[in-house]
């Protein structure tokens, strides 16, 4: 059964949509509801829409890298982003943080973004895995 | 600091072995030899030089585990240690050259000298968890030694036995030794030796008694445990030299002999000791005299060895005691020669048939010399050391506890049978007419006959020399072993007493067995009850059993079923969720708040819809969307009692999964309508309503609960504070609790890789198999329980 005309030239804007929003979840996690497991399965669900109404095989084009590689990658930046709490000589996984002045007030960058970037993308790599290969002919 | 030294010549094996397997090829034998050597050299200044204390070394303790950790080095392990370097150092020797044609022999060099470290280890660790993981090492070690013709399926199997075997006594061992602690306060050996009244009040006093007795007994092939040795000659010839007759299988009786000072008193240790040594040495004699395999004779005499000195350390007396360390050195000097001209002859006529073995005395004279002076010690000949560990024994046998006569009696009978063994080990087969052999026989290279001879000249240097002999190494061992000085001075010469007719008689005895040897041994082989009702057989049956219960628990729980296994998970589940909350009484309601008319029924509305839905579903389709709607109602409900990250997760999850499952449902070949029967549904119903109300009782039961808001205050107050972030429950996955979202994200990972190796090797499968059997291989959901095709 082919996808309808509809459901195949909106799959893109979807994606993109989906992407964009899931992404905007996992930025502003740390003060508002978000995070990197939501926003993970946000965009999983957009590239899974994505891969119903124009195939896997343009879906794992789209996500130009292999989901595994994703899920190892996560996964490694979860764990490096511990690494400079070490160096400082805290306990690991002491998120550290830097204070950027920026206009009146200042924007908090730290390590704990990097951990929940780690957590997006594993989530997102475990969901394309599955799904990628479940729906292999 | 000086005592850490005894960690030297362990890290040394663990070293060079290593480094062995990284040289040329040449090289890796000769850097074994050395590293013994240096090992030998190092221990034998340590013992000459230590105190009745012994050396002590505090290291590798792990004091948050409670484990002491320590080496000493006394006069039993010292013992132990020397003759483990020193065998060691002749048999790398020997290896070189009698492995020098095997593009493999590094690998056994390796695992020979990790082997080295191991003994080492157990010999001298102070501390019983240390002595376990060592003792376990050594069992692993000699798991890939005897496999190490591993094309051969014998030698695997023997591998798999001997592995087996000791292992199951090393566990048997782990939970005697840590009865122990637990009686003693301490895993130090010697805390443990100390607090001997405290152990012995302990209930648990016979128990551990009896564990640590079944892992010597096993590690030590005591009856009825003997019947892995035989089978361990699969081995290369050095390693059956090394591990099977000088030191592994001497590690149970080291240990017997390390806990004596314990269990010395006790009758049951007593009577034990005796019995199964007895036992043991009896018959390790007897099928001795029934092989013709020169390897084999060699095992079944190790095996009556091992139960003469178990026999001894039952007696337990000071002489018996002296009397099992003199003939355990003994033993070690001679077995490990004549394995190693065994080995010789092997090489060099390509038979080791002692029936057809004759006269190779002229043709290899300096092996018969070697073999010559190792059977002298161990028929017992006066002036070697065998003659007075004979002597010694007969001695300490009168004045046996359990058994006085019946140890005496077999006593002589396993020393008689050990002087006709080694008779017809030198006598028969080097001395008389040669008989044509495969291969011409000629002497091998100095590398190989420096082991027997240099054993051979020990045996009678360690009896010339014997005052120092005794007074250096003898003594102190027993006195370790004893728990005070022994008082025993051994001499070779006691004047004409009854133990010197005694001698003379076993001489006699032995002699006439020799000569009736090649009558006896084929009306023993005929004897074929032995091999009927044999240990071997016991063995087998067990593991055929293991192999029928394996095959009948994975048929009841890996059936292939799904929903199978889905009625025994949900099942289990509400079992466990329901029974301890109705037989513990914790069933409760917590107080009710909202009113009847609240907007937010509406989503406890959409809830009991979608579950009835659900119920209703004609095509599993249908279904699969009605748990959806369940699954969105739970969301709205976090939503609407303030949880809006949990309802967000709970939005795409239910998205996934009722999109994944669809997906899956359109591509496996399942019957899209319920095909089950009115009884399968009615239990199916029985199940689902039991797992409900479980969870809903356990949940209700939780809120009946005072809410204990500790934490999750602390967590509101400090998340900002030290984590720069309003919403608390990111803050808390990505930082408070950062380590266990690291463990949960790895394991969504790892879970990922599963599913995708598991779909593609199912794809692989398919594209393989004609498409009639796919749907069969894949996966059954039919209304009866069908196994996964068998193979």
């Amino acid at each position: 059964m082919k996808p309808s005309l509809i459901l195949r030239t909106s799959a893109a804007p979807i994606l993109v949509m989906a992407v964009l929003y899931s992404l905007y979840i996992l930025l502003r996690g740390h003060n508002s509801p978000g995070g990197g497991f939501i926003g993970g399965l946000i965009a999983g669900v957009g590239i899974l829409f994505f891969a119903i109404s124009r195939g896997r095989h343009d879906a794992l084009r789209q996500l130009r890298v292999a989901p595994t590689t994703l899920c190892g990658t996560g996964v490694l930046l979860a764990l490096a982003s511990g690494v400079p709490a070490l160096i400082l000589g805290r306990g690991y996984l002491t998120h550290q943080w830097l204070f950027i002045p920026l206009g009146d007030g200042r924007l908090p960058i730290g390590t704990a973004l990097l951990f929940d970037v780690g957590v997006y993308l594993t989530v997102i790599g475990t969901v394309c895995a599955i799904f990628l290969n479940l729906i292999r002919r | 600091m000086l005592p850490d030294i005894l960690a030297l010549p362990i890290l040394l094996a663990l070293a060079s072995g290593i480094a062995a397997a990284m040289v040329p090829r040449r090289m890796s034998p000769a850097l074994a030899a050395l590293a013994a050597a240096i090992g030998c050299g190092l221990y034998a200044v340590l013992s000459w030089q230590a105190d009745a204390q012994g050396w002590f070394g505090a290291f590798w303790g792990v004091p948050a585990l409670g484990v002491a950790g320590g080496l000493r080095l006394d006069g039993l392990g010292g013992v132990f240690a020397l003759l483990i370097t020193g065998i060691g150092t002749l048999i790398f020797l020997y290896t070189g050259r009698y492995l020098q044609d095997d593009p493999r022999s590094r690998q056994l060099v390796t695992l020979l000298l990790l082997f080295m470290m191991a003994m080492l280890g157990a010999v001298t660790a102070d501390d019983v968890i240390l002595l376990f993981i060592f003792w376990e090492l050594t069992s692993l070690a000699s798991f890939f030694l005897v496999g190490y013709n591993h094309e051969s399926l014998e030698a695997r199997k023997a591998a798999l036995q001997a592995l087996l075997v000791t292992v199951a006594g090393g566990l048997a061992l782990l939970a005697g030794l840590l009865l122990l602690v637990q009686a003693a306060g301490t895993t130090r050996l010697s805390g443990i030796l100390a607090a001997r009244e405290a152990i012995l009040a302990a209930p648990t006093a016979t128990a551990a008694m009896l564990l640590i007795l079944l892992g010597c007994f096993t590690k030590s092939a005591q009856v009825p445990f003997h019947f892995w040795l035989p089978s361990a000659m699969a081995a290369p010839t050095p390693v059956s030299a090394y591990l099977h007759s000088a030191t592994m299988v001497k590690l149970g009786i080291y240990v017997m002999a390390r806990f004596s000072p314990l269990f010395a008193g006790e009758a049951l240790w007593h009577l034990l000791l005796t019995g199964f040594g007895l036992a043991t040495a009896l018959t390790g004699t007897v099928l001795a005299l029934r092989a013709t395999d020169l390897k084999r004779i060699l095992a079944y005499t190790t095996v009556a060895a091992l139960g003469t000195l178990t026999l001894l350390l039952g007696i337990g007396s000071p002489l018996a005691i002296v009397a099992a360390l003199t003939f355990l050195v003994v033993h070690a000097f001679y077995k490990a020669g004549l394995f190693l001209t065994a080995g010789i002859i092997d090489h060099a006529t390509g038979l080791r048939d002692a029936g057809r073995l004759r006269g190779l005395g002229r043709a290899m004279p300096l092996t018969a010399l070697g073999a010559g002076l190792a059977a002298l010690s161990m028929a017992g000949l006066p002036p070697f050391l065998g003659f007075l560990a004979k002597e010694l024994m007969y001695e300490a046998v009168t004045y046996a506890e359990y058994f006085r006569w019946g140890a005496a009696i077999g006593l002589f009978l396993v020393n008689a049978g050990t002087v006709a063994i080694a008779a017809v080990l030198s006598v028969r087969v080097f001395a008389g007419r040669a008989a044509p052999t495969p291969h011409t026989p000629h002497d091998p290279p100095a590398a190989m006959l420096a082991g027997p001879l240099a054993l051979g000249l020990l045996s009678l240097a360690a009896a010339l020399a014997l005052p120092a002999t005794a007074t250096r190494w003898l003594e102190p061992a027993a006195a370790a072993t004893l728990g005070r000085a022994s008082g025993v001075e051994p001499a070779l010469w006691h004047g004409f007493n009854t133990i010197l007719w005694l001698s003379a008689a076993t001489l006699l005895a032995g002699f006439s067995l020799y000569r009736i040897w090649p009558t006896l041994r084929p009306w023993l082989e005929a004897r074929t009850a032995i091999d009927r009702y044999g240990a071997t057989r016991g063995y087998d049956a067990a593991l055929h059993g293991l192999t029928l219960l394996a095959r009948a628990s994975t048929e009841f729980f890996q059936h292939g079923s799904l929903r199978g296994y889905i009625r025994l998970l949900f099942g289990a589940a509400a079992a466990a969720l329901l029974l301890p909350l109705v037989a513990g009484g914790g069933l409760a309601a917590p107080a009710f708040e909202l009113a009847w008319w609240d907007i937010r029924y509406l989503a406890f509305a959409g809830l009991v819809i979608g579950a009835v839905a659900a119920t209703r579903a004609r095509t599993a389709f249908v279904a699969v969307m009605a748990v959806g709607l369940v699954g969105f109602a739970t969301a709205v409900i976090f939503m609407l009692f303030g949880a809006p990250d949990v309802a967000f997760t709970q939005f795409s999850v239910e998205t996934l999964m009722a999109v994944i499952i669809a997906t899956t449902l359109a591509r496996i070949p399942i019957p899209q309508s319920d095909t089950r029967r009115r009884g399968q549904k009615r239990v199916d119903a029985a199940i689902a309503i039991a797992t409900g109300a479980g969870v809903s009782a356990i949940l209700l039961s939780i809120l009946a609960q005072p809410l204990d808001t500790r934490l999750s205050d602390w967590f509101g107050q400090y998340s900002l504070l030290a984590a720069q972030g309003h919403n608390v429950v990111n803050v808390i996955l990505v930082d408070f609790r950062a380590l266990d979202t690291l463990g949960e994200i790895t394991v969504l990972a790892i879970a990922g890789f599963g599913v995708v190796a598991l779909l593609r090797s199912g794809a692989a499968r398919r594209g393989r198999m004609p498409a009639s059997q796919q749907a069969a291989a894949s996966v059954h959901v039919g209304p009866e329980p069908i196994i996964e095709e068998r193979r």
